[in-house]
């Protein structure tokens, strides 16, 4: 029994892949954009994610943390993250510059049933930092766009300024075969051209709705669910077809340390999406 | 032969030669009247004489606090040094459910290498005990183990029946072949047997378990429990310190102070503190000590029921007499089962509403 106790083992499931800042950029006065690439190519190939999943980023020193994907998976090679400086591993990330080392493991949870959601109609809301994992099922839908019947896209933002992606979304508008509409709660511009109201004014400019063949994808700030998901129960869309993707602080992604622990669900391996159904009945959920 | 007979003054003899091969771990007296496991370096520290130890033995395979890696400038290297070979003697049933509850839970979907390295470098020799006021063991099914020891010691009158549990028991049987006997006649298990009857009557505490899912997915929203409770709790997360059954952890990186790198320590963590539920900006989804009560009483009486099959409770009684303000499960169930319970949370409540 005497023996090493320094094993190695085949499979650490903490241990984290070095990956590589190959950009940054600003999205709003407090969010950053970042790609990333694993460094070893082998793995950097082999790593494959649904929409939705969430991997968990490193800065040594600092701590990791878990962030959602805001790339897709039909663009493969760079994984990207919408970041909001919110705590001390976010501002580890803030201060690190292009080429720099993070550490990312995963990918972990369950992401959006796509199997379930082809041949359906999409619509998907959003507000503020929404965005980060909504964004990589938006893209993955329009780059595999004939496997999904109507796209809609409601998006909302405090003031213009804090629109994430905001150029992006506006390019998006010019697209025949997706509906976007945009709104900011005030504008302090003068210069809006889009709806001005919060998110859910923009529920009535949709156009009429197939509710029984329609998911509804819903990611925003703890507020905005309760009001979006009683406008999408307006429409008539089944209970267990509103999605919902949530934010939980965590220690590991897998499943042991506890912290996302919902009632008796774990947000990292029973979710981070979650249908209005299966959630319906928990009181701490948002 | 997988009973044999043991006898009493064989057993330091013993515990000597086997903790030649790895560490020796069983419980020792600390303070007048408390008991803890402790790594044994004179046999004589040895106290069988204990109904339950003041830490779960959980602290021997995952330590309150303990380094998974340590990262310098050639990158990471696992740390493992808390996996040590050991051999754990002397702990109670209750406690070996408790370290298969955990084996479960850490093997499930991914496996946490840091609890099954040291689980596998660990061998555990159990000790029958004897129930005091607290023991709930008898309710929950864990007052006797089948599975999950290497080897067991059931202590009756003048010598020990001692079960083989494992091909590894076996070869610490090997090792002092002569103490052991392998004559076992029916007398002998008619000893034993008598011996659980008279046990399985000393039981005074009663809970009944199966009810508590369904009691809670009633009493979930809105019961005057988690009201008094709410008064009551200190939020001081003992009740998880001394679980047997508790698992959360919390991970810090510890940079070095004078080279390039960082240990990531892993550390004991507790669902009742306010902390542990807070999110990115500050928000918290259990802001209120009831919401983290409510939620430590669901995970080990409701989901975990409902997921294994058995609640997450092995019945130590460490609850019971550690929290100051009497909210432990034998209180909290006997509450949701409509009882009325002398604690000091229904006092305060009493006076409070006066």
């Amino acid at each position: 029994m005497k023996g090493e106790n320094r094993i190695l083992t085949d499979v650490n499931p903490f241990l984290p892949e070095p990956a590589r800042i190959v950009r940054r950029s600003h999205l709003t006065k407090d969010v950053k954009f970042f790609q990333v690439r694993i460094v070893n190519m082998e793995r950097a190939l082999s790593f494959k994610y649904r929409p939705g999943q969430f991997v968990m980023i490193s800065v040594l020193g600092a701590g990791e943390a878990p962030f959602s994907i805001s790339s897709t998976p039909s663009r493969p090679g760079l994984l990207e993250f919408c970041i909001r400086e919110a705590g001390s591993v976010t501002k580890a990330i803030f201060r690190l510059k292009e080429n720099d080392l993070i550490g990312i493991r995963g990918p972990y949870g369950n992401g959006f049933p796509i199997e379930r959601m082809k041949n359906k109609d999409i619509l998907i809301v959003m507000g503020g930092l929404g965005v980060a994992p909504l964004r990589s099922v938006l893209l993955y839908c329009l780059d595999n766009r004939d496997q999904f019947r109507r796209v809609s896209l409601l998006h909302g933002a405090k003031r213009p300024a804090e629109m994430i992606f905001r150029e992006e979304f506006f390019s998006l508008k010019e697209r025949e075969d997706l509906e976007c509409l945009l709104a900011v709660d005030e504008d302090d511009t003068g210069e809006w051209t889009e709806n001005i109201g919060v998110v859910t004014t923009l529920f009535p400019k949709l156009k009429e709705m197939d509710s029984a063949n329609t998911f509804a994808l819903v990611c925003g700030p703890p507020v905005m669910y309760k009001f979006v998901i009683k406008e999408l129960v307006k429409l008539n869309i089944p209970k267990d077809q509103i999605l919902m993707t949530l934010e939980r602080r965590m220690r590991c992604g897998v499943g042991k340390c506890g912290h996302c622990a919902i009632d008796y669900i774990y947000t990292c391996l029973d979710g981070p999406v979650f249908t209005y159904w299966n959630v319906i009945h928990m009181r701490e959920l948002i | 032969m997988r009973i044999l007979k043991f006898k009493k003054d064989e057993l330091h003899p013993f515990l000597k030669r086997i903790s030649e091969e790895a560490e020796l771990w069983a419980p020792a007296k600390k303070y007048s009247d408390r008991h803890i496991f402790k790594k044994i370096e004179d046999l004589s520290e040895i106290d069988l004489d204990y109904t339950r130890t003041l830490l779960p033995p959980r602290k021997i395979f995952l330590p309150p606090s303990f380094n998974m890696f340590n990262v310098d400038e050639e990158g990471y290297r696992e740390d493992f040094s808390h996996a040590t070979p050991k051999i754990l003697f002397g702990i109670h049933a209750c406690d070996i459910h408790g370290l298969r509850i955990l084996d479960a839970f850490f093997a499930q979907t991914f496996d946490d290498p840091y609890h099954s390295q040291a689980r596998k470098n660990t061998l555990l020799i159990g000790h029958s005990c004897w129930p005091d006021e607290h023991c709930l063991c008898k309710s929950t099914g864990t007052h006797v183990i089948e599975e999950g020891y290497d080897l067991f010691f059931s202590e009756l009158e003048s010598y020990y029946l001692v079960w083989i549990g494992s091909s590894r028991g076996d070869d610490l049987v090997r090792m002092k072949e002569d103490s052991f006997d392998e004559n076992i006649s029916d007398k002998d298990i008619q000893a034993y047997t008598r011996w659980r009857e008279e046990r399985d009557k000393a039981f005074k505490a009663e809970i009944n378990f199966i009810a508590m899912p369904d009691l809670l997915e009633l009493k979930y929203r809105d019961d005057p429990l988690w009201e008094k409770l709410d008064t009551a709790c200190l939020s001081c997360g003992s009740c998880s310190n001394v679980c047997p059954t508790c698992n959360c952890y919390n991970v810090m990186d510890k940079p070095y102070l004078n080279t390039v790198g960082s240990d990531i320590n892993r550390c004991w963590d507790a669902c009742t503190l306010v902390e542990y539920s807070e999110v990115a900006g500050g928000e918290n989804f259990r802001e209120k000590r009831s919401d983290r009560l409510r939620l430590w009483y669901t995970h080990k009486l409701q989901a975990y029921i409902s997921k294994y099959g058995k609640p997450a409770c092995v019945g130590c009684g460490r609850c019971v007499i550690t929290c100051p303000v009497d909210i432990n499960i034998f209180s909290v169930a006997q509450s949701l089962a409509g009882k009325d319970v002398d604690t000091f949370w229904n006092r305060l409540h009493r006076e409070v509403r006066k």
